[in-house]
């Protein structure tokens, strides 16, 4: 399925992309202030939480579709 | 807790290891491999984490806040990219069997020596204090542990002798680890299946260390996450936990962190080992895209409350980066802190294990037998197995370079120069990372391109890092890095041309990162790429074979002794007789001595000694020796007018298609044409059906609906009925007439003919129709006749026809028509002649048409029949190779003649 793996990696480069936007100036620094998210510091949180849903998003496009 | 007790403890885990790589070793023998697995690939990928990952992160924290993160995130970045770049890396690796990164590099600049001279050293310089590190990291946890339940460090002074520390005794035993596993044989794709076992079982080992000591602190000391962070806001202390103070140079930092986490993540010999030499199956790659980032968060998830916990119980007093391990010792949990120990010596081992075996490889595959090519070609030819050689060389360059880590750990001691190793050996291997990624996606790199942008890049690297950490250190200098050499300002290393506000890492990769693409760029297009770099950018970049394999070439007979030197003789004769099978020749001795063999051997022989070796051992042996000169030119020659050659056959190619299309056209206009004529056909057909069909039908219906009609006009009608089914089985008769002529199986009963006796037959099959008419009918026959072979009934029925179409249109009582005959050398000739009204010239062919009755009986209107007569007749004619037509005046009667030619009577004879 060629085209199902051209789709594939370029959902990746997307989502490399998104990666690069979401840990990085200036999306970093509205979360680098002062508060907190479930007792946690703000922007602990908002890292973990991108981080994780990058792992996640990354996991769901390539185990979706086993060859 | 005694000593003894933690060596054992250590021991006894080294001893686990050796043995999960030892059963490894023996099922990948068995042919069932354990690290064929995604998981366990993924596993052994978080080699990445080491020392400065485990104890090192809660310290960095400590001092630098989050910033600790993009070390991380970076890596986290790159895998989501693995199924794009990731993958061609392996692929072009698997394909051209590269060895190392070195390797990987020389081999894409046409298989320099000097490439790959150059990135290994800058791989050592850069990496063998980051080996100095693991063992300072291991070295001081175990003092630190043995002096429990004291907290106190011992003091490191010079004073301390060799043979009582313990970081020789680490050096040692990792070095005796990894000869063992990292170069039990020789293998010709440079993987290690029991290494890689035990790097995966070492990362279970530490994360879960890792984790429990987490744990225990989050809940344990503290109740969960939001009481230690709560705790540690009532100290103030979570300002640190913010990208530094809101400016603009902090997200800079953040930024460039980032990117040489994510370079270093690749480009790091043990990552670059791991990831692409020792992948099994590129498929692996899928899981661990999102299995390795998943390492790092995991990993990551309990370093700040343990930096918190440990900053609230000891401040800022104890080295931060031992509160993993003072944590436990200090709330009276041994047994926690021993496993702590244990995870930090399994990320120290397997750090020091992956990385000595990738140097070592790099050492002796693109160092020493380069040199030793050079400089002792006669001793290496003279010896016959070099496959021990090669072992020894590698076993020589493990033990050298940790010596040298050892070494380097005595002289730095504390100092900044190994503290600060971490991102300082990121940045020396990130420049690698130009010319590797650039030589994947541009052809146009060169051989002196690439050594320029290493050359520079390594220079600023060592400018702007290297020696302001020696300056640091103390080694050198303060006023090196506060006035710049010299007393230039300018020259300020860490301020190079008064570039200020930037961190130092940032600062170096800015500069360096300049000059080493700088470099490579500007001197890669100075001049064209030549014969060997232009096609290995062809194999790099397209990951092709380029269009022929090489221009030398070799027997059997010479290389497999060269291959059996580096490799072994088993080793080596598998691979040629799996080749030979491969190539369908019986054995090895029948190989033909062609380019395609000696590009296999070449990259078997890369396997062993690396890519740049193989090239001038492989030399050695052919006919046309080494590459150069004259060869170059032809091979350059050859390559551009295989292309030519290559673009001309397309040419050919696409006007052939043009022709064709052309062709298809035609025939599809005809096809349409045709298509048209049927339609028309079976229109007109249905059309002469209908008509008598309509009157039988109409008198049918008047004799049934109307039964008191008299008897004298039922005879009427049935006398009309009667005629127009004739004429209708008539016309049916015709047609299917027709169809059999037209698709040749006429049923033709061939036989001896004299056309005088067809002609005679047809005037007395027509006399009654033409007394009827009281027509005069004539016959003149010019015999006499040769007999030849025809089918008579057919002849009289166009004799017939011919007739009664006269009959049909002469006029009543003064009609006359002739019937002629002639014989001539080549043919006989028929004419029917009358005196009716004649054709109209441009009617004269129409009437050989179907349904395409003459229009031109101006006096009777539509004529009789069913105008398939004269089709019919002149498809019999031209069935026998004959003509039929007609010759008419308007007003002087129609003549219309046959003719058969004597040929039929030649066959018949």
């Amino acid at each position: 399925m060629p085209h199902r793996l051209r789709l594939t990696a370029q959902r990746l480069v997307a989502l490399f992309l998104f990666g690069c936007l979401l840990f990085n100036f200036p999306l970093l620094a509205v979360f680098n202030r002062d508060g907190d998210l479930l007792g946690l510091p703000l922007l602990h949180a908002y890292i973990f939480g991108a981080w994780l849903l990058v792992i996640v998003l990354v996991a769901w496009t390539t185990e979706r579709n086993p060859s | 807790m005694s000593s003894w007790g933690i060596v054992l403890a250590a021991l006894g885990y080294l001893a686990l290891l050796f043995f999960i790589a030892y059963k490894a070793d023996r099922r990948a023998d068995a042919g069932r491999s354990v690290i064929n697995s995604p998981s366990v690939y993924a596993l052994s990928l978080a080699v990445y984490c080491t020392t400065w990952t485990y104890y090192g992160s809660v310290g960095r924290a400590a001092t630098s806040g989050i910033n600790f993160l993009p070390v991380y995130l970076g890596p986290t970045l790159l895998f989501t990219l693995g199924g794009v770049v990731l993958q061609k890396i392996i692929r072009v690796v698997k394909a051209n069997r590269i060895t190392s990164i070195a390797d990987f590099i020389a081999s894409r600049y046409g298989k320099s020596h000097l490439i790959g001279g150059l990135v290994t050293v800058i791989a050592v310089i850069g990496i063998v204090p980051y080996i100095a590190l693991q063992l300072k990291a291991v070295s001081s946890s175990f003092d630190l542990l043995a002096r429990y339940p004291l907290l106190i460090p011992p003091l490191r002074d010079g004073s301390l002798s060799f043979l009582t520390d313990s970081a020789l005794y680490v050096a040692l035993a990792l070095a005796a680890f990894t000869i063992v596993f990292g170069t039990r044989h020789l293998d010709a794709t440079e993987r290690h299946e029991g290494m890689v076992a035990a790097i995966a079982a070492e990362s279970l080992v530490k994360l879960l260390a890792f984790l429990a000591v987490g744990i225990y602190v989050t809940y344990g000391i503290h109740n969960g996450f939001a009481d230690v962070f709560n705790q540690a806001r009532g100290e103030a202390l979570l300002d640190a936990l913010r990208v530094n103070r809101d400016s603009a140079a902090s997200y800079g930092g953040w930024f460039s962190l980032t990117l040489l986490a994510m370079l270093a993540a690749l480009l790091l010999p043990r990552q670059f080992q791991i990831t692409v030499i020792e992948n099994v199956n590129e498929d692996h790659l899928r899981r661990a895209m999102w299995m390795f980032p998943a390492y790092l968060f995991a990993i990551n998830i309990f370093v700040l409350p343990i930096t918190f916990s440990g900053v609230m119980e000891f401040g800022l007093g104890l080295d931060t980066d031992t509160f993993v391990l003072t944590l436990p010792m200090a709330h009276h949990l041994p047994w926690l802190a021993l496993l702590v120990f244990l995870g930090g010596l399994a990320a120290a081992t397997g750090m020091v294990i992956v990385e000595t075996i990738a140097l070592s490889t790099m050492v002796c595959n693109d160092l020493v037998m380069p040199v030793l090519l050079r400089l002792r070609p006669q001793w290496l030819q003279a010896k016959q197995d070099l496959t021990g050689l090669l072992l020894n060389i590698r076993r020589g360059a493990i033990v050298l370079i940790l010596l040298l880590g050892y070494l380097y750990f005595r002289l730095a001691g504390e100092a900044y120069a190994l503290v600060a190793i971490g991102l300082i050996s990121f940045a020396a291997v990130v420049q690698f990372g130009p010319v590797l990624l650039g030589g994947l996606y541009w052809k146009g790199g060169t051989r002196p391109g690439a050594l320029a942008g290493l050359i520079a890049g390594f220079g600023v690297w060592t400018y702007t890092l290297l020696l302001p950490s020696f300056a640091k250190s103390g080694w050198l200098s303060e006023t090196f890095l506060t006035q710049g050499p010299w007393q230039i300002a300018l020259l300020r290393p860490q301020q190079l041309l008064g570039l200020t506000g930037l961190d130092e890492i940032t600062h170096c990769l800015i500069w360096s990162m300049l000059a080493n693409m700088g470099a490579y760029i500007a001197v890669s297009l100075l001049r064209m790429p030549n014969a060997i770099e232009a096609e290995q950018a062809i194999r790099f970049v397209d990951n092709k074979q380029s269009l022929r394999p090489g221009n030398l070439r070799a027997s059997a007979a010479d290389l497999l002794p060269l291959a059996s030197r580096f490799l072994g003789a088993d080793k080596a004769n598998e691979a040629f007789t799996r080749y030979a099978q491969e190539r369908g020749v019986g054995d090895i001795e029948a190989l033909p001595a062609d380019a395609d063999l000696t590009y296999f051997a070449e990259t078997l022989l890369a396997g062993a000694i690396g890519s740049a070796s193989a090239r001038v051992m492989i030399a050695t042996v052919t006919e046309e020796g080494a590459p150069v000169g004259i060869d170059e030119v032809l091979h350059i020659l050859d390559e551009a007018s295989q292309i030519r050659a290559y673009s001309h056959q397309l040419e050919e190619q696409s006007k052939d298609l043009e022709r064709a299309s052309l062709e298809l056209r035609a025939a599809n206009e005809r096809l349409q044409e045709l298509d048209r004529l049927k339609d028309d056909f079976i229109s007109t057909v249905t059309h002469e059906l209908r008509t008598p069909l309509t009157a039988i039908r109409a008198f049918a219906e008047i004799l049934h609906s109307d039964p008191k009609a008299d008897i004298e006009d039922r005879k009427r009608f049935l006398g009309i009925i009667l005629v127009e089914t004739e004429r209708l089985s008539r016309l049916i008769n015709q047609i299917l007439d027709l169809a059999k002529l037209e698709s040749g199986s006429g049923g033709w009963r061939i036989g001896p003919l004299d056309i005088s006796d067809a002609v005679h037959a047809a005037i007395n099959a027509i006399s009654q129709l033409a007394q009827d008419k009281r027509v005069a009918l004539e016959e003149a026959l010019h015999g006499p006749f040769p007999i030849i072979q025809a089918d008579g009934d057919r002849l009289i029925q166009v004799l017939i026809n011919l007739l009664s179409n006269a009959v049909k249109f002469v006029p009543a009582e003064t009609g006359r028509i002739k019937v002629e005959a002639f014989v001539s050398d080549k043919e006989i000739r028929v004419a029917v002649a009358d005196n009716g009204p004649g054709i109209r010239p441009e009617d004269q062919e129409i009437i050989f048409e179907k349904f395409r009755q003459g229009g031109g009986n101006i006096l009777t209107g539509k004529p009789e029949g069913t105008g398939l007569g004269l089709p019919i007749s002149r498809q019999i004619v031209t069935h026998f190779g004959g003509r039929l037509w007609v010759e008419s005046q308007l007003g002087q009667g129609a003549t219309f003649f046959f003719t058969l030619p004597r040929t039929a009577e030649e066959t018949a004879g």
